[in-house]
């Protein structure tokens, strides 16, 4: 077994591992990448769609323009490609990798956890009937047609109104494919507006809200599928009607991916690591940022949240002492997903939220402090919170809540 | 006068701006609200005339690592000319290695607009 030791160690070189590495790097500390994947990029690698870069870059990218530009802001890191990690001993601060050259033992001063998301099963719609071939999550979907040049069928249902289902239904049906619609469970899209408008709408492909699959029909190759409106959940009888098709899209969403970590640092019921603004975990020397935190819109906020834990890992990992948590956030009425969980109430920090339901016009509150009104907001869209420990009382338990205000 | 609004959502960018349109009798374009920056405005014009679009595909490439190059327009070209400029796009190939930025094809169908590389693409040494 081979043994190295580095201030830094950085789990995952997506969008927020990149930024992790310059934070670390821009703190004169050493840092060693460990990525599954053959190169840097993650998720940006398959998304050559525009819509990335105009926080950071000030214009509009796509996903490989992005990754590219930015790694060329980064100066040169260590790195180990095609590498698991084995198990992390929390204790000890030591990992165990491995990789075609065989295995490592790797002390680490901390750890930035940037391991992103997973895509969520299409069995945990637990739809009854055959299970033929044709049916793919939607990221799968993509990352066949984008980076390795095969269409999967003739002629598409997509189940979920998710962005990547949304972006899929366009990129399926430039490349030839016929896309029947998309359904969707819920009474509003889970995607945002945009994408709805140029995905959807740009090549009049029906999206069909409160209406999802009820049966897979096909033995070999998928032939068709059943579908039924939907009304709190539940299948309207009556409503059933056969939708033929060779290819079944399931976009339902994305899971904060910290299998390897979740029994050891604090995560939250939707699955994310639990962090401060300082992008610290439950563990001192354990940082986390991206979408194992929770999952973001954009990629430009993730890149941020990636350089601040980056940055401050490195201070840790110097024997820096930063500030402990004062503040503590609870999720209140009209919230479904809210990050970062706790503060040290010592410097300005942006907190992200999500509604549980639309709403014409929401009033977010901080106990019983006004915060914002935001005009249309969505699920799909995450709220920024811009919150200072100069203007607000940050100490203790505070409860983040929406309510819908009439105007 | 017959004034109309059309209610719109900006999508130069992830934002989305809802955007309140104002066209006149015949359907020509007044004003707009509802737009965070200028771009929006722009967009409006546009969407009530020709509507733009950038188009982002990829194309096949010869000797590659890969077996294809991300490459999008270099501006939004009309929306009517998508499936035209797929067309073009689908029918040709480069050969690695590719740059980002690299003009892939000039002058798309006209528009003025080029369609360029979106990422780098490195020959692949195992295979000639
Ligand atoms: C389909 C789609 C469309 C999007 N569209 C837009 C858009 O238009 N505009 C925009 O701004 N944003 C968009 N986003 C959001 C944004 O791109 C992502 O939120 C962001 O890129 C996620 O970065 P990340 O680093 O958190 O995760 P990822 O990119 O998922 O990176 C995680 C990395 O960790 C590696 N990894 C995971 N587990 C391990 C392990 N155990 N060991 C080693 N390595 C591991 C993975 O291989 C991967 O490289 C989109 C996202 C998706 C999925
Ligand atoms: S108006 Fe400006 S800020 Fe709003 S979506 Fe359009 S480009 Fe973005």
């Amino acid at each position: 077994m081979k043994k190295l030791s580095y201030d830094v160690v950085i789990l995952g070189g997506g969008a927020a591992g990149m930024g992790a590495i310059k934070g670390v790097l821009s703190q004169n500390a050493s840092v060693l990448l460990i990525e599954r994947e053959p190169s840097t990029g993650g998720v940006l690698n398959q998304c050559i769609h525009n819509g990335f870069g105009l926080q950071v870059f000030k214009k509009e990218l796509t996903g490989p323009e992005y990754h590219e530009m930015y790694l060329e802001t980064v100066e040169p890191f260590d790195a180990m490609y095609e590498t698991t990690v084995l198990d992390v001993n929390f204790e000890n601060s030591v990992l165990k990798a491995i990789n075609a050259a065989g295995i490592y033992e790797i002390k680490y001063g901390a750890l930035v956890l940037t391991t992103g998301a997973r895509e969520r099963p299409f069995e945990a719609l637990r739809i009854p009937g055959s299970r033929p071939s044709g049916i793919f999550t939607a990221g799968l979907a993509q990352h066949f047609v984008n980076l390795e040049n095969h269409l999967p069928g003739r002629r598409a249902v997509i189940i979920g109104s998710g962005d990547i289902g949304l972006i899929m239904a366009r990129r399926l049906t430039l490349e030839g494919v016929e896309v029947e619609g998309v359904y969707e469970i819920m009474p509003y899209q889970g995607g945002l507006t945009r994408n709805v408008v140029q995905c959807l709408k740009d090549f009049n492909i029906p999206l069909h809200l409160s209406t999802s699959v009820v049966k897979i029909h096909g033995r070999e190759r998928l032939e068709g599928v059943t579908v039924a409106n939907f009304s709190d959940g539940n299948p309207v009888s009556g409503t059933e009607r056969f939708v033929k098709c060779d290819t079944l899209v399931a976009s339902v969403g994305l899971i904060p991916e910290n299998d390897l970590v979740d029994k050891n640092i604090e995560t939250s019921n939707d699955g994310g690591a639990v962090v401060d603004e300082l992008m610290r975990t439950s563990v001192d020397n354990v940082f986390a940022a991206g979408n194992n935190v929770c999952i973001h819109d954009l990629v430009d906020f993730v890149t941020i949240e990636g350089e601040t834990a980056g940055k401050n890992a490195a201070r840790v990992a110097k024997g820096q002492k930063i500030p402990k948590r004062e503040g503590f956030f609870k999720k209140g009425k009209g919230i479904r997903v809210l990050s970062v969980h706790y503060t040290t109430a010592t410097v300005p920090f942006k907190m992200y939220v999500r509604v549980e339901h639309p709403m014409n016009m929401a009033m977010l509150k901080m106990n019983d402090t006004k915060l914002k009104v935001v005009l249309n907001a969505k699920p799909s869209e995450m709220i920024e919170i811009m919150l200072d420990p100069t203007k607000y009382n940050l100490k203790g338990e505070i409860v983040i809540s929406a309510t819908e205000v009439k105007k | 006068m017959n004034e109309k609004v059309v209610e719109m959502t900006c999508v130069v960018c992830p934002i989305g701006c809802d955007l309140k349109v104002t066209l006149d009798e015949n359907g020509k374009f007044l004003s707009v609200t509802g737009n965070k920056c200028p771009k929006g405005a722009i967009y409006a014009k546009e969407e009530v005339t020709d509507p733009k679009r950038i188009l982002p595909t990829s194309v096949k490439v010869i000797g590659g690592e890969l077996p294809l190059v991300s490459v999008r327009t270099e501006k939004p070209i009309p929306k009517r000319l998508i499936f035209d400029a797929m067309k073009v796009i689908k029918s040709i190939h480069v050969n690695a290695p590719v740059k980002r930025g690299q003009v892939i094809i000039r002058n798309i169908l006209n528009t003025k607009v080029n369609v360029i590389a979106t990422r780098t693409v490195k020959e692949n040494r195992k295979s000639p």
